[in-house]
């Protein structure tokens, strides 16, 4: 056929959200609905909101503790064979929802995608594996349910052991695996899909930064390799070396699609200067303060001076803060404060902070005097940068906060 | 992570209402199934201490008090078969079929992270755990046939139609497991009513009383229990009871027949909604 590896028109899906999207319903919900239904329905004959509009906040319908949500709407483009294309956004613009699509995880509620050529898809490392079984029969059960044949596994088992680094424990249950190995045999397993067609969603996010790193540099391998690549990340920097192209997804709709350069770039001037309710700083009204100095933009930059949307814990950070004053004067003796870390604004080295989400206030004082304070400013979102270099990540539940230090052991006599 | 063969055009879109079953899907994922079967074997006994003996214990020692409780103090019938023999030839194939209804019903909601992650036809998931039984069942056939032994009693050679009888017992174990798999993705109450289901048809199925209690015409309507069928066919075949269950097979037959076919078509309705409310 054509030079057409991803077709996608008009592509709508629609979720409940809410009481009725909880797990596990029960047949008297059920039976209460089919009662309310017809009446809701009515309802909204008449009083039908508009769900045309292009705001930041997803269109919702419905009521009575369900609401139908549309995580993408009308979402319509063209991939072309042997391209390689990074669909980024904020959580819940739709990206993995679209995924998922193309994947024919789930259904989409209106619309249709036409695909040309096989289609391997990794939404998660190590889908199936199960703990009792050994690492050898794991992969067998992996590769099966990636779509790999027998035959294909037994040709590829000694690649994929050798890519893991596991042959000694080949022969062990997954659960006596440490995270590390465990998590660089699901990657190895996966890595010897040969679609023509590969959707990847996030699997860079997890595991410590060796691992990060060896499946990029296998993500970039795949992709010149002439294969259609859709890829999905919050890591801009992975985005914009492996992808030429950029789809910027907002709220279930697509905001930009071009040269992923452009995309990222729009992508990261929405965290600047802005809140997280998507509001201009300067726009803020819930503030607090004299008001003789006022901040009106906020960026986070690296080391280089590099924009950032996530701060990798133990990298370099620095926090920008552009603030206004009333006169338009210099004003002496600014001070600021960050709640989050309530240190003085500048440059912080080896940020250290477990991976999450943090939420960012800002204090401004002028002259002694309270200034300006923002609460809820934005969410800083902090991912694992192996901060003790250790190969490991350690997660937000074990520790919040981490701590530099080092040990050594002296023998007594 | 997923992976579907297709070397042309997949065309995705929504879908209204009832579905072709698309056997041809099922088939080219056939390798999915043997795996994923296995690894229900495999599994079912780790970390026990008993292992594979959990295959006899269940419907040995339900034999052991059946025989107690209504072949010695309520004197039931047994077709002029020993009480023993004659509970235990219908406690085989039910053991197999109660635990493949039970197993598949739980299947899906057990596999969220498959079903949420990986696409392949989720028809995969309760048929192999349907299939999985079967090395239980060939264990406690085993014990039965040296039980037989024991007792002199030695198969005649309708012993060749106990495959078919099989196979009655697994469709049903399907198509109830296919019905009530994908009720469970929607109302997690099915996971409740699956052991008062499986033990209200226990006592609703000959086991451990003879169905010639019932006099015809009634004993072939009993046969619109599929189970009823199952069970008397596995003791005329393999005991020679001079109960030929002719006319109760075929009643069964149909119904589970029909069984099979409704829920297979509910199970591929349902279907688009599994990833979604899981």
């Amino acid at each position: 056929m054509s030079d057409i590896g991803i077709n996608v028109e008009n592509l709508s899906k629609q979720y409940k959200i809410g009481a009725a999207a909880d797990k596990g319903r029960t047949f008297r919900e059920a039976l209460t609905d089919k009662i309310v239904t017809p009446l809701r329905l009515m309802r909204n004959t008449f009083f039908r909101p508009d769900t045309s509009g292009f705001n930041a906040e997803p269109a919702r319908i419905g009521s009575g503790g369900s609401e139908l949500i549309w995580a993408l709407k009308n979402i319509s483009f063209q991939i072309k064979k042997g391209e390689v294309v990074g669909i980024i956004g904020r959580n819940g613009a739709g990206k993995t929802t679209l995924l998922k699509i193309l994947s024919r995880i789930t259904e989409p509620t209106e619309g249709k995608v036409s695909i040309n050529g096989r289609v391997g898809s990794l939404l998660e490392v190590g889908a199936g594996f199960h703990s009792e079984l050994t690492g050898r029969e794991n992969i067998y059960l992996n590769g099966a349910i990636l779509g790999m044949k027998k035959a294909e596994i037994d040709k590829k088992f000694d690649n994929i052991v050798t890519f893991a680094e596991i042959k000694r424990f080949i022969d062990t249950p997954v659960k006596r695996y440490s995270s590390g190995m465990y998590m660089r045999l699901a990657f190895a397993v996966a890595a010897q899909l040969e679609p023509e067609i590969l959707l990847v969603d996030e699997v860079l996010a997890v595991g410590d930064a060796l691992f990060q790193t060896k499946c990029l540099a296998k993500m970039s391998s795949i992709t010149q390799q002439g294969r259609t690549v859709l890829f999905v990340s919050h890591n801009m920097s992975a985005i914009s070396s492996i992808c030429k192209t950029g789809i910027l997804l907002e709220a279930g709709k697509i905001s930009f699609a071009g040269p992923v350069q452009e995309a990222v770039s729009i992508y990261l001037d929405q965290f600047s200067g802005t809140s997280q309710r998507g509001m201009q700083l300067s726009l803020r009204k819930d503030r607090t303060g004299t008001g003789e100095a006022k901040l009106v933009n906020f960026c986070l930059e690296d080391e280089n001076g590099k924009k950032i949307v996530q701060i990798r814990n133990g990298q370099t950070v620095r926090f920008i803060f552009d603030y206004i004053t009333k006169s338009n004067q210099e004003v002496e003796d600014v001070d600021f404060q960050i709640v989050m870390l309530t240190q003085e604004a500048g440059l912080l080295f080896q940020f250290p902070l477990a991976p999450g989400h943090y939420r960012l206030d800002a204090y401004l004082a002028a002259r002694g005097k309270p200034s300006d304070y923002i609460s809820w400013l934005t969410l800083v979102d902090v991912i694992d940068g192996d901060f003790y270099q250790s190969g490991y990540c350690i997660f937000e539940k074990e520790s919040k906060f981490l701590v530099d230090g080092s040990f050594s052991f002296q023998e007594s006599h | 992570m997923q992976q579907i063969l297709h070397s042309s055009t997949t065309v995705i879109k929504p879908s209204k209402g009832w579905v072709s079953i698309r056997l041809r899907d099922l088939w080219e994922y056939r390798e999915l199934l043997y795996f994923l079967t296995w690894r229900d074997i495999k599994v079912r006994y780790k970390q026990t201490a008993l292992g594979a003996l959990w295959a006899i214990i269940q419907p040995f020692f339900t034999m052991v008090v059946f025989s107690l409780f209504f072949g010695r103090l309520a004197k039931v019938p047994s077709d002029g078969i020993p009480y023993p023999l004659f509970s235990f030839a219908a406690l085989v194939p039910w053991t197999f079929f109660a635990n493949g209804l039970s197993q598949s019903s739980n299947s899906l909601v057990g596999s969220t992270d498959l079903i949420t992650k990986v696409y392949f036809p989720r028809l995969i998931i309760p048929v192999s755990s349907v299939l999985s039984g079967f090395i239980d069942f060939a264990i406690a056939f085993i014990v039965f046939m040296a039980m037989a032994f024991y007792y002199g009693i030695y198969p005649a050679l309708s012993i060749i139609l106990l495959p078919f009888l099989l196979l009655l017992g697994l469709i049903t174990a399907l198509g109830v497991g296919l019905w009530l798999s994908a009720l469970n993705v929607k109302f997690r109450d099915v996971r409740y009513t699956i052991p008062f289901l499986t033990q209200f048809w226990l006592f609703a199925t000959p086991i451990a009383y003879p169905s010639s209690l019932l006099s015809e015409p009634w004993r072939t309507i009993y046969g619109i229990n599929p189970m009823v069928g199952v069970v008397e066919g596995f003791r005329w075949a393999l005991l020679g009871a001079d109960t030929a269950p002719g006319a109760i097979i075929f009643v069964s037959a149909l119904v589970s027949m029909g069984l099979l076919v409704s829920g297979a078509f509910y199970f591929k309705r349902m279907e688009k909604f599994f990833a979604d409310i899981i």
